[in-house]
């Protein structure tokens, strides 16, 4: 049998007069429904001395509406057998919910009391703001945290917002009162660019009558355009070696900047990172750091470009006293990614990986929720799954180098270690 | 939903075959009725690392070649060892299935087991270890466990124990491997978009030719009666401190599971794709302000295990507050029981997780070769039906059975800073 990727044709794509961006691909196969997408609020527009109120602000977000209250949002949704979930990033407040397909209205309609009419009732904030301090508790020990928390500031600069950890921190979160939560909300939530997906076994008109419904008439004239990211220079080599009581691994992260996924040379840099960390047993660094020495769980690489120019890592777990040559053994596999071009075998290897995939990538209405929200989000046009194999196939052992050697220099890396 | 094709080759292979043409995929089970309930004193973890060797190659796909053979045409596997069962699974395009079919037939009996690769995996599997014991919450459910049970293999964690993983040798776990790995402890799932009699043909021409096998004796004591409340101690230096209640609850093929399974629904949540903000122990630990956060779950498993709860205090908040407010709960349903309501939303919940669950070829495949490590193909296909016939006062009457001291094990972990 053959599978049609959604694209231009079977994804139905409208943008309402107030900016919202709706678009629903029909899975009649299945029973539920997936609504996702994203409201441009993110913690771009955070000061750092309120570091983390974005994040409260997308967690109190379900803790009551001007319509339900906390126990009447909760019973309506976990009574039908569905969920609604919010978060947060640094671009983006994003949203994800799912429930049987015949319930896609009230899903709608409580995903629009939860972004346009929420009333962050004190209690709620406040046992919200303890649970947030008892998980920042128990991260202050958590050795893959703390080096990720390393990796940011090493890579950013303090006036840089990918520096901060959304979550906030102990110190910022006593200080973040309703009012700031509140009036953020009022200034930045609106429809304006607001992206919303829905994948299911639903009706494509029905499904866009219902957001209309519930959306059409979300205006707010002050939403702010979101501001530039601040110019990047080059990270000044750097190594953070953490000790941790009570553990029995170090965590260990080798990073530096990397592309966004606006970079021309992005996807290059996605397959020449495949061939080092991703493939098979997690490529070069995994047969040579795992299989060939033994020393390790874990050891794989990512470009984490997004929006902005994300991180492009080596994680690991390794026995403390590993970690000088665990080191050692990726920083040279790095100088050979960047000195001599992949094989003609490895780049076949992960081209036919990467686009071969798609199928299953697109088994659930999550996965395909997922392409067509990113499809939509980066603004790559909605036949971009049905021209990826060939992007993907004309990338060149020459171009993967390029972009290695674009990004990456062995000698200049941001190393943090965290644990025993 | 399709029928399932269920037969046996008569090298002793079960087989379990669903067309599923939703998608051009097929996703291939193989399952071993051998995990780490099955395991003696001094080589606790030889099921999983079984498992890892499997992945090291045979004299027709020699390490390296194994790694990229799925990969390379798009496709995903992986494999985990559970208490009661080892699971290989391989998920790819359709037209590629003869590949699964081709290397899982092979390490079924051919696994070189090289010495020098059983050497580097052992520290890749005492780094696994590691990796978990970096996370304080491992320290205090392997200690409820081995507190829980003292006998039964289900006392150790399935990774095994630091000194067994350390002193283990190569021979023990091929040893593991030939006794355990044959067509007749073996069940082989494919779901997806084929044709079945298309389908029975390739799986006699891969699978036809092993020789016939011996249903292994499978190591397994009962663990005899608990006597009394049980009680355990964890302490590490963190800042954050958790309780841990355990209960000996039935296993899956038990009619009083069913009943546990919607009690743990009110209690806790029904998990899944579903939150848990409604429960019962969501209102009495979390909006009390005592805890931050508490999940619970019962497991499928063959023999008797543990209905447990987890909660995470708040600072400030003491181990006692929360087991007292805990018990309480315990109390309530043990001397009320359930509500109608109550009982017909953990039914719809489940209805709809249900759903949720098996829209994925891959999850399909894993229904059906769970069901067979349970012992009977149809548990999974059957669940919802055999759940809507569970009633108030069977609910009733296994939490009054089962939720009590004589079944209980208590952990604390205690931050020391």
């Amino acid at each position: 049998m053959m599978q049609t990727l959604p694209n231009t044709k079977t994804i139905t794509r409208d943008i309402l007069p107030n900016g919202l961006r709706v678009l629903i691909y029909e899975t009649p196969h299945t029973h539920s429904v997936v609504i996702s997408g994203s409201v441009e609020a993110g913690s771009l527009f955070e000061s750092p001395a309120k570091s983390g109120m974005v994040s409260m602000l997308a967690s109190s977000l379900m803790r009551g509406t001007h319509k339900y209250d906390f126990n009447a949002l909760h019973n309506t949704l976990e009574d039908m057998g569905a969920n609604l979930g919010m978060s947060s990033g640094v671009h983006k407040i994003g949203f994800h919910g799912k429930a049987l397909a015949e319930d896609l209205p009230v899903l709608l309609e409580l995903l629009s009391e939860a972004l346009r009419h929420p009333t962050f009732p004190t209690e709620e904030i406040e046992r919200l703001r303890g649970e947030r301090l008892t998980w920042l508790n128990y991260r202050q020990q958590d050795t893959g945290w703390l080096a990720a928390r390393s990796i940011r500031e090493g890579l950013y600069p303090d006036l840089h917002p990918y520096h901060y950890a959304n979550t906030g921190t102990l110190d910022t979160i006593p200080t973040i009162s309703i009012d700031d939560i509140r009036d953020y909300h009022a200034t930045h939530f609106g429809a304006q660019d607001m992206v919303l997906v829905i994948v299911g076994s639903v009706d494509s008109a029905q499904a866009l009558a219902t957001v209309r419904q519930y959306f059409a008439d979300w205006d707010n004239p002050h939403q702010p355009i979101p501001p530039e990211l601040p110019a990047l220079i080059s990270q000044q080599p750097h190594y953070d070696r953490m000790k941790v009581a009570g553990k029995s691994q170090a965590d260990l992260i080798m990073a530096t900047l990397g592309p966004s996924r606006y970079a021309p040379d992005y996807h290059a840099a996605v397959v020449a990172n495949g061939v080092l960390g991703q493939f098979g047993m997690m490529g070069r660094i995994g047969e040579v750091v795992r299989e060939r020495e033994g020393m390790a769980y874990h050891v794989s690489s990512r470009v984490d470009g997004g929006y902005g120019p994300g991180a492009w890592r080596i994680v690991a777990g390794v026995h403390p006293d590993n970690v000088d040559k665990t080191i050692a053994l990726c920083r040279a596999e790095l100088a050979r990614l960047v000195n001599e071009p992949v094989t003609a075998d490895e780049l076949r290897d992960f081209q036919s990986y990467t686009t071969g995939r798609l199928p299953l990538q697109l088994e659930t209405n999550e996965g395909i929720a997922n392409s067509i929200h990113t499809m939509e989000g980066y603004g790559y046009g909605l036949d971009y799954l049905m021209n990826y194999r060939e992007m993907i196939d004309v990338i060149t052992a020459d171009d993967a180098l390029k972009a290695a050697q674009a990004y990456i220099n062995p000698d200049n890396l941001v190393i943090a270690v965290a644990g025993a | 939903m399709s029928q399932v094709t269920y037969y046996t080759l008569p090298n002793g292979l079960t087989v379990l075959l669903k067309e599923i043409h939703t998608a051009p995929v097929i996703s291939m089970w193989t399952l071993y009725r051998v995990g780490s309930r099955n395991e003696r004193t001094g080589t606790t973890g030889a099921s999983h690392w079984v498992e890892h060797m499997m992945f090291k190659g045979t004299k027709k796909y020699p390490p390296g070649i194994l790694d990229g053979l799925i990969d390379r045409v798009g496709g995903q596997w992986n494999a985990f060892t559970s208490h009661d069962s080892t699971m290989y699974y391989e998920t790819l395009p359709a037209e590629y299935i003869h590949i699964a079919l081709d290397l899982e037939s092979d390490r079924m009996t051919n696994a070189l087991f090289d010495p020098d690769e059983t050497e580097s995996e052992r520290t890749v599997i005492l780094s696994e270890r590691q990796g978990s014991e970096n996370q304080p919450t491992f320290w205090l459910r392997e200690e409820v466990r081995s507190t829980a049970f003292k006998v039964h293999g289900y006392h150790h964690e399935i990774i095994g124990d630091a000194h067994d993983l350390t002193t283990m040798t190569r021979d023990q776990l091929y040893a593991h491997y030939r006794h355990h790995y044959n067509p007749a402890n073996a069940v082989l799932v494919l779901a997806g978009a084929f044709d079945t009699d298309d389908m029975r043909e390739k799986i006699e021409s891969y699978y036809g030719k092993i020789s016939t096998g011996t249903k292994p004796d499978l190591f397994s004591r009962p663990e005899p009666t608990q006597l009394g409340e049980r009680r355990a101690m964890v302490e590490r230096p963190i800042k954050t401190a958790f309780v841990m209640m355990a209960h000996r609850v039935p296993q899956a093929t038990h009619p009083d599971w069913l009943a546990m399974s919607v009690l743990d629904s009110i209690l806790t949540g029904a998990g899944g794709s579903i939150d848990n903000k409604t429960s019962r122990l969501y209102g009495a630990l979390v909006k009390s302000e005592v805890c931050a956060g508490m999940s619970g779950g019962i497991n499928e498993t063959i023999d008797p295990y543990l209905y447990t709860i987890s909660m995470t205090l708040r600072d400030g908040h003491t181990h006692q507050e929360a087991e007292t407010l805990l018990l309480a709960e315990f109390d309530k349903v043990c001397q009320d029981g359930i509500t109608p309501a109550e009982l017909s939303r953990a039914k719809k919940q489940a209805r709809a997780n249900f759903a949720y669950e098996t829209e994925s070829i891959t999850n399909q495949a894993y229904g059906l070769a769970q069901s067979s490590a349970l012992g009977d193909p149809t548990w999974h296909d059957t669940y919802l039906a055999r759940l809507e016939s569970v009633t108030i006062d069977e609910a009733l009457t296994a939490a009054q059975r089962y939720l009590i001291p004589q079944n209980r094990t208590v952990g604390w972990l205690i931050p020391t800073g």
